[in-house]
């Protein structure tokens, strides 16, 4: 009983939507599954004491992108998908683009966990250190008319603090970069969408 | 026997509260389907339920028996599963929120066999419960578009469809109004927003007027009320996404519409109006007022929240859907980002800034009210002259 349970119970639920998604024959019922899925990675950074990322990942998947998915889902009429048949064309490719990621990121799993055996380093049960995070930074003060830093280690207590440090401090680049590439991608639905309503006009 | 201190604090402490708080919103629910229908049969001029109970005030009970007792029916092409789901679905979000809201300060009291016990009147006070909030009232949504969906009748389908739209809309606007909020109290955390204004000595709807405006209006929205009951519009849509719903399934729609309400004026009350504190905190002239317990300031100020929303559906006419999508994205959204960016400047003052806004704001706010109300004096004085023989003749 305890965290383990309750760990594999999540586990469990992000597993059978998982397959629910490909297994149904309804498209609104794979939409569901996914959404169930989505609420048990969730629960499963809840219990690895990221409730920042539990909370943005159920109001971002959840919230914005699956309400938006099962709107187009109702309406485009898809009652014609339903009866084609379970094995397709492409189950071949598919099968094997799965077993691919299957090995890579098993492969890293696998691996990482190794490293971790062997630098003896196993502790992945301190959660209240994954709330934290330690910050060093310069501190420069005028010490004989000079300009001397000196580096000052402080701890951060509080996920979203620490989500905020990660994401606009030690990697501001990557965040800027994909932060333009999603307005690029925004504008260019923007543009394909209005040339289509010209067209209807 | 002897109860041990963490089976206490982890385990019934949380349970008991859990239970009064889901009891005492469901019952809330009904006592407020109750005060609407009599305040709005006041704002029409006419009587409304007034023979159940003293003055119809036990109307509401009769009515949930009623609805417990009511035949289901279920449409035979729906979805079985999903159009038994839906209204789970919405209720449960929106009771769930109730976890995190701070109905009042901590509270020691005797427990005969146990002994004191000091407690938040909050079930927890999560470090990111704005955020939680936020997320569970997004899986609302979910129960009023699958039961249009799962009805499997057009008039459902379109007011599940219309309440996707509006509900993702104005969730833009309430998440900024809600980001300047954190950016003045520097938390998450709902309690730690409340303690922030007093230490400000500033309620936030001062430097936040706009903001609040904002949160309302799209919290009004966001509730499917009236003048934004798109997706139950009757006129249009028989009921919209609860066409084919009946009996106990129905009332758990209007269950989870009230809670999700109160939802709305308790955030409003706790980010904007200083939650449990006593009007004018710093204020010692009034420290009588510290005579009634927080909570029941909380509760007041819900209860003002409410009267606005039946207000509302008592003056407004409904919004076409197109007026409603321009008022989000060409209206609110744009201001809400300006408001972000003015209260972001202000921040950086730490709280002289925040005060020096708030003046500013409220300033301003008063002249308006002042210019708008003389001029329209001024028209209808004029308009309310008495017509001169002179004048009828040309």
């Amino acid at each position: 009983m305890g965290e383990p349970f309750i760990f594999w119970l999540f586990a469990a639920i992000v597993t059978v939507g998982a397959v629910g998604v490909v297994a149904m024959r309804q498209p609104v019922h794979s939409a569901i599954c996914l959404l169930l899925s989505f609420l048990g990675v969730a629960g499963l950074f809840v219990l690895a004491q990221a409730e920042f990322l539990a909370a943005v990942q159920i109001l971002v998947y959840a919230g914005g992108i699956m309400v938006l998915f099962l709107f187009t889902i109702m309406l485009v009429n898809v009652k014609r998908a339903a009866g084609q048949p379970y094995v397709h064309t492409q189950a071949g490719a598919g099968l094997l683009a799965g077993f691919l990621l299957l090995a890579i990121v098993g492969g890293t799993v696998v691996a990482s966990s190794r490293v971790r055996g062997l630098s003896g380093a196993g502790d992945l049960a301190d959660p209240a250190r994954l709330a934290t995070t330690s910050i060093t930074r310069d501190v420069t003060r005028v010490v004989d008319g000079k300009n001397v830093s000196t580096p000052v280690t402080e701890i951060v207590i509080g996920n979203s603090q620490a989500v905020a440090w990660g994401l606009y401090r030690d990697y501001l680049l990557p965040f800027e970069v994909a932060s333009v590439f999603l307005l690029v991608a925004m504008i260019g639905a923007v543009v394909l969408g209005k040339r289509t309503m010209e067209r209807v006009d | 026997m002897e109860i041990s201190p963490s089976l206490l604090n982890n385990v019934l402490i949380p349970i008991v509260k859990a239970l009064v708080i889901v009891n005492v919103m469901a019952v809330m629910s009904g006592v407020l389907t109750i005060i609407e229908r009599r305040s709005l049969a006041f704002l029409q001029v006419r009587k409304g339920p007034n023979r159940v109970g003293w003055e119809g005030s036990l109307q509401w009970v009769a009515d949930t028996v009623k609805l417990l007792f009511k035949e289901d029916v279920v449409p035979e092409k729906a979805e079985h599963l999903i159009h038994y789901l839906a209204p789970v679905l919405v209720v449960v979000p929106a009771l769930t929120v109730f976890a995190v809201i701070p109905w009042g300060p901590e509270m020691t009291f005797r427990v005969p066999g146990i002994g004191k016990i000091t407690t938040g009147a909050y079930a927890t006070d999560l470090n990111v419960g704005l955020l939680f909030i936020l997320a569970v009232t997004s899986i609302g949504i979910y129960g009023i578009i699958l039961a249009g969906w799962a009805s499997n009748s057009k008039y459902a389908l379109l007011g599940g469809l219309r309440s996707a739209a509006q509900l993702i809309s104005y969730e833009v606007p309430m998440g900024f109004a809600v980001v300047s909020v954190i950016l003045m109290s520097r938390s998450l955390s709902l309690v730690e927003i409340i303690e922030a204004q007093r230490r400000m000595h500033l309620w936030f709807v001062f430097p936040g007027l706009l903001a609040f405006f904002l949160y309302f209006l799209s919290g009004v929205a966001e509730t499917n009320r009236v003048p934004f009951d798109l997706p139950e519009a009757e006129s249009e849509l028989v009921a919209g996404f609860h066409t084919e719903y009946s009996g106990i399934k129905w009332s758990f729609f209007f269950l989870g519409e009230y809670a999700n309400m109160v939802t709305v004026s308790a955030i409003a009350t706790t980010l904007f109006f200083g939650g449990w504190l006593r009007p004018f905190p710093n204020v010692a002239a009034l420290s009588f007022l510290d005579l009634i317990p927080g909570i029941v300031w909380f509760l007041a100020k819900i209860f003002v929240f409410m009267l606005v929303y039946i207000w509302f559906r008592g003056t407004f006419p409904r919004y076409r859907f197109d007026q409603l999508m321009d008022l989000g994205w060409k209206t609110l959204i744009p201001l809400a980002l300006v408001n972000l960016v003015v209260i972001a400047i202000a921040a950086l003052g730490g709280t002289r800034g925040l005060q020096i806004l708030a003046w500013i704001l409220c300033g301003g706010f008063a002249l308006a009210v002042v210019v708008v109300t003389r001029t329209r004096s001024r028209k209808a004085a004029r308009a309310a002259r008495p017509v001169t023989p002179v004048e009828v003749r040309a």
